[in-house]
């Protein structure tokens, strides 16, 4: 039987299925006398229920990563939001049990995000279920963990999962996802991305015929389930699944090999980090350390700044992570387009030209001091470098070194110990940084290329607007010839050069990248295998070339034109 | 009665981490906050309210809060639809 559904996340399963159904929570009808009593068994439940939150909050920040953490704040927020208690109540007066309170209040919800238009918004649905389930599970006191009952490598048949399913799926046994419902934005679509595992959803109602332990395939490429497939069907699969593992091996096993060119030239791959917990992945994919670690997510949103012991253990979890690999950290980047409340930043009519970066931090030494001294000591005995952001002149460079000063002199007062020998960089992200590189050179150890912002700043195109999207193209020979500029001017100065957005993880900008003698490519974990596996096919003293050719061009189109026709002449490997 | 006409530029409008975002910083201010979309108006310290209007990328939304700290509220939510919920 051939079922077919839709292509939800990418890969071919093959495994027995394990049939998942949820319990059914059985609401028996009864006249509640006592309308007080009934609101406090829903405090209660609410309370386990909010505890439950927390801890698979935390189990799949661990797991799964802290996207899919977010589901569990969104189910905090249902069961917090004050308009609950009014609908319960109303509820509550006519008679109604809690449990049938909860069931018809949640039940309205459920149907109301259905019927919306927007399939995002309907997706929302399912949270809502899953929060009402879970609160009437505690009120009825069913203990229930059904996922737990896998014990096998197999793929999961459901009608739809919840968030909460699939915090608690063993993710070690599980081979990939086959449900009725659902669509590409579902939750189970999102997750097994996150997994890298395949899934078929909205196949339809058939699915709910597979019978437990039934032979399946599920080809998340393809969007088809297979069920007892014959066996021409199960060679042809398991043939395209070999091919596919071997791929899969072989990236990742090279992924840990260094990117030395034909010629012998090494590059550095190192990953651009934003949350703690990342490094870990990144380590996987092949990173040899991390070129630019995001400090964000611990100022963006807040009501008060972060303290420095809030800080240090933020880092400090990163740098155990890393052991002796360097880690260039990245001082706070917020303002313009990341709102910090505990600033009260103005409105600004040009966020991007405003008060952001290392000028609220030098306008805010405090802050930045603080977060240096935090950088400092989880950096002890480890590799740190710090680079700020946004520098426009000597002057905020100069100024930002003497920070680094004053926080180690006072933890050296404190008699607290912290990282020596730290490198200072300067985050090249304005034109005006790249071309006065030269006289920046006594005040840095090295220069990390912001090529995002470099290439909205050359351009004057806001890369978050399409209307001028396609003008902050990163391959302009205006932005080549400022990074061009750079590494020469640093190299004459035995300076190292790196480079982190998205141009240093494209295949198209990494000849030209290396040619133009940048030392360190910092990128998503994910694109690590594909670009080391690349730098291996290269030959340096080639590219080189290229990239003399490719700063010639009169613009960006030229340029990816060049060097598609070149990279097809190159010897495959 | 303080109040701001706002434009939602989030590619994803109020929904899933902006909305959860917009709804706690609501829940920080004492003050009675409405978030108004095409006339129809919801409780903007409530996660479901705010979902229900359905605000999609480029909705024009009307913030409205009555209380001590209205002003402050309004300039807060406004700050942070303004900084696009911290999306680059």
């Amino acid at each position: 039987m051939r079922l077919k559904g839709i292509a939800a996340s990418p890969g071919i399963a093959i495994a027995p299925a394990f049939v998942y159904r949820a319990v059914d929570l059985i609401v028996r009808r009864r006249r509640a006398q006592d309308s007080a009593a009934e609101w406090a068994r829903f405090e209660r439940a609410a309370s386990t229920a909010l505890r439950e939150l927390a801890s698979l909050r935390a189990r799949a920040t661990a797991e799964v990563g802290e996207a899919e953490a977010a589901v569990f704040d969104a189910h905090e927020m249902i069961l917090r939001d004050p308009e609950l208690e009014g609908s319960l109540r109303a509820e509550l007066e006519h008679g109604a049990s809690i449990e049938a309170a909860v069931e018809v209040v949640f039940a309205q919800d459920v149907a109301t995000f259905e019927a919306m238009e927007d399939p995002l918004f309907r997706e929302r649905a399912a949270d809502f279920a899953d929060v009402g389930r879970r609160v009437l599970r505690i009120l009825l006191g069913i203990n229930e963990d059904p996922l737990s009952g896998m014990n096998a490598p197999a793929v999961i048949v459901a009608q739809d999962l919840l968030p909460s399913d699939t915090a608690r799926l063993n993710k070690f046994l599980t081979r990939g996802f086959c449900t009725a419902a659902g669509g590409p934005l579902s939750h189970t679509a999102i997750l097994a991305r996150n997994l890298g595992l395949p899934a078929v959803v909205g196949v339809g109602s058939a699915v709910l015929e597979i019978g437990d332990g039934q032979q399946l395939i599920a080809d998340g490429s393809e969007g088809w389930v297979v069920v007892e497939a014959s066996e021409a069907e199960q060679a042809a699969y398991l043939a395209r699944l070999s091919d596919m593992a071997a791929a899969r091996r072989t990236a990742l096993a090279n992924a840990l090999a260094p990117a030395i060119t034909r010629d012998g030239r090494r590059a550095e791959v190192v990953a651009n980090v934003g949350f703690p917990g990342d490094e870990r992945s990144a380590l996987d994919c092949g990173a040899e350390g991390i070129g630019l670690l995001r400090t964000e997510f611990l100022f963006v949103g807040r009501q008060t700044a972060p303290s420095e012991d809030e800080q240090f253990r933020a880092y400090h979890e990163v740098f155990s992570a890393m052991g002796s690999l360097p880690v260039v950290a990245r001082t706070l980047d917020i303002g313009g387009d990341k709102p910090a409340p505990f600033l009260s930043l103005p409105h600004e009519e040009n966020p991007f030209l405003g008060w952001r970066a290392i000028r609220i931090g030098l306008a805010r030494p405090d802050l930045l001091k603080t977060q240096i001294r935090a950088l400092l000591r989880a950096g002890n005995e480890h590799t740190l470098k710090i680079m700020f952001p946004m520098i426009a002149t000597i002057e905020e460079m100069q100024a930002a070194r003497a920070l680094v000063g004053e926080a180690r002199t006072e933890l050296a007062q404190r008699g607290m110990p912290a990282a020596e020998a730290v490198e200072i960089g300067t985050m090249v992200e304005i034109p005006s940084a790249a071309l006065m590189a030269e006289e920046l050179i006594p005040h840095v150890d090295f220069f990390s290329i912001g090529s995002n912002d470099l290439t909205q700043y050359t351009l004057a195109a806001d890369r978050g607007n399409p209307a001028v999207a396609s003008l902050s193209d990163s391959l302009h020979p205006a932005v080549l010839r400022l990074i061009d500029h750079v590494i020469r001017v640093a190299h004459n100065h035995g300076i190292w050069v790196g480079l982190c957005g998205e141009l240093a993880g494209d295949p198209s900008a990494i000849p030209i990248l290396l040619g133009l003698g940048l030392d360190e490519f910092s990128m998503g974990a994910a694109a690590i295998p594909a670009a080391k596996s690349l730098i291996r096919e290269l030959a340096w003293a080639e590219t080189q070339a290229l990239a003399r050719e490719a700063l010639a061009q009169s613009g960006a189109p030229a340029v990816r034109a060049l060097v598609q026709q070149w990279r097809e002449r190159q010897p495959s490997v | 009665m303080n109040e701001t006409a706002l434009v939602i530029r989030n590619k994803v409008g109020l929904h899933a981490r902006p909305a959860t975002l917009f709804v706690q910083a609501a829940l920080r201010f004492q003050s009675d906050i409405r978030l108004i979309k095409d006339g129809h108006e919801g409780n903007a310290k409530s996660f479901r309210a705010v979902l229900a209007l359905g605000v999609n990328q480029n909705d024009r939304v009307l913030v409205r809060a009555e209380g001590l700290d209205a002003a402050e509220a309004v300039q807060a939510l406004t700050d942070l639809v303004e900084a696009n919920f911290g999306e680059a």
